[in-house]
């Protein structure tokens, strides 16, 4: 058996992080999509529509990541007898899971817009979707901005979770990067600065906006 | 009058002489709460009416009902010819029609002046941005904000915003003016030259309903004042009337208060 050199294992641990980062771009963007309309059905006046919203932002938010993987991974085939791929899988529950946070913290960007600003949108004349596109959203956007950069920091570790499934990431090859050079703590240290490599400038900026939007807002 | 053949079967005419507002024994209930309890104004063209009344008497209730901020459960309510109903169902018609000036400004902190004023003409009026743009300079000059259209709100004081706030509702060139108590939230300072530019609208022969505490305002701008308390019109009179012979109990005691 040969001896893994610091650059070998380093090689290897960032070709995974690839993954980590294609991961959470996909729930990112996707979970974005999916929250967007979430939070529009959300904050709807039809309560048909603002109850599905609540009933999916609830569950998703409700109930441990690890659990949604693992529900989807093999809950479906067991179901619905598909054999969904690692990477579907892992796409799926990480944008479900992402889209019901977005709503939330879009939902709450959105109700924390002074009331003033529906009615003098209204007194004016303006329809619902334009209030919205026009007066509302622009606001509740600059309100959101902090939080959701700082969700993305979540979203990032969150994907850590998809190794259990057997999805190849920065965890999952860390592990068995690990179980080869029987280097645990060297391995896992090298994957925890990956890590924060990766999510502390989002923190930092998460942390710049947020007191970059606190006043005048 | 002009009147197309198509809609006459559903719209009845429209006589310069009928009153533009007319309110029929409006009643609206907050849950339990007896908001208003059968109001009833009729407001002719050009006219000036001012409503006064101690707070949590209705009137801001009452004139948000006009352009349908507000419910109501009874009564009847027609704006310059168009019926609106309960269920709204006339509600932008009418909401072109009628402007709205709020107690705490409420312009759009994320556009700047100008853009606050064009808004809604292009995007409801379907305006060209220059002729938007024309107007908007026009009324910005006359409220004397022009050499701000630039900046945003945030950037002005709040008697500025009052007055960009109103040329943000004659942008849509109503045909009615509302006030929801325009000097309310502003500093002692700044009241007067908010008052002014509405009292050079009055004599513009806009027709306005101004909810306000301001008596001098009243007296000098009102054709008439109505007085609520406690969800009724209580009495409506000629300024002259309403502050030198008020004719209720309840009026004559509101007046003790406010007029030392």
């Amino acid at each position: 058996m040969q001896d893994f050199t610091l650059t070998q294992i380093l090689t290897n641990l960032l070709i995974a992080t690839k993954w980590t980062i294609a991961l959470s771009a996909i729930a990112f963007v996707g979970g974005g999509l999916v929250g967007f309309l979430l939070m529009l059905m959300r904050i709807s006046p039809n309560p048909v529509l603002k109850g599905l919203s609540l009933l999916y932002i609830e569950f998703f938010e409700a109930t441990p990541l690890i659990m949604q993987l693992f529900l989807m991974f093999f809950g479906i085939s067991v179901v619905f007898g598909l054999n969904l791929s690692t990477w579907t899988a892992a796409s799926i529950a990480l944008t479900t899971y992402t889209s019901a946070y977005l709503a939330d913290i879009w939902r709450g960007s959105v109700e924390a817009v002074p009331r003033g600003q529906w009615e003098a949108s209204r007194a004016l004349g303006l329809g619902y979707f334009k209030q919205l596109r026009k007066v509302i959203l622009p606001q509740a956007v600059r309100l959101s901005i902090p939080s959701t950069v700082g969700f993305a920091v979540q979203v990032i570790k969150g994907t850590s979770l998809a190794s259990v499934i057997g999805f190849i990431e920065l965890t999952r090859s860390a592990s068995s990067i690990s179980n080869v050079t029987f280097q645990p703590f060297l391995v896992y240290s090298l994957a925890a600065v990956i890590y924060f490599c990766l999510c502390f400038p989002l923190s930092l900026w998460s942390r710049r906006l947020e007191k970059q939007f606190s006043f005048g807002g | 009058m002009h009147q197309p053949a198509a809609t006459t079967a559903t719209s009845p005419p429209i006589q310069d002489a009928a009153p533009i507002i007319q309110v029929q024994d409006l009643e609206k209930w907050y849950g339990k709460f007896h908001v208003l309890k059968g109001c009833s104004l009729s407001v002719n063209r050009g006219e000036v009416v001012v409503i006064m009344g101690p707070s949590g008497s209705g009137k801001s209730t009452f004139i948000r009902t006009f352009n349908a901020l507000e419910t109501y459960q009874k009564g009847r309510i027609e704006i310059d010819g168009i019926h609106l109903t309960p269920k709204m169902k006339n509600v932008d018609a009418i909401r072109r029609e009628v402007g709205m000036v709020f107690q705490q400004f409420n312009l759009f902190p994320h556009l700047s002046v100008v853009d606050n004023v064009m808004l809604a003409p292009m995007d409801v009026r379907g305006w060209k941005k220059e002729k938007a743009k024309a107007i908007a300079a026009e009324l910005l000059e006359r409220v004397g904000i022009l050499d701000q259209a630039q900046k945003y709100p945030g950037q002005l004081s709040w008697g500025q915003q009052q007055r960009v706030a109103i040329a943000r509702a004659l942008a849509m060139q109503p045909k009615i003016m509302l006030f929801d108590e325009p000097t309310s939230a502003l500093d002692p300072e700044m009241v007067r030259e908010v008052l002014d530019a509405i009292r050079s609208l009055a004599e513009s022969g806009m027709t306005m309903v101004c909810v306000t505490h301001e008596v001098g305002f009243a007296r000098e701008v009102a054709d008439r004042i109505v007085f609520m308390a406690d969800g009724l019109i209580v009495e409506t009179a000629t300024p002259e009337e309403f502050f030198t012979n008020p004719k209720s109990d309840r009026t004559q005691q509101f007046l003790a208060q406010i007029l030392h």
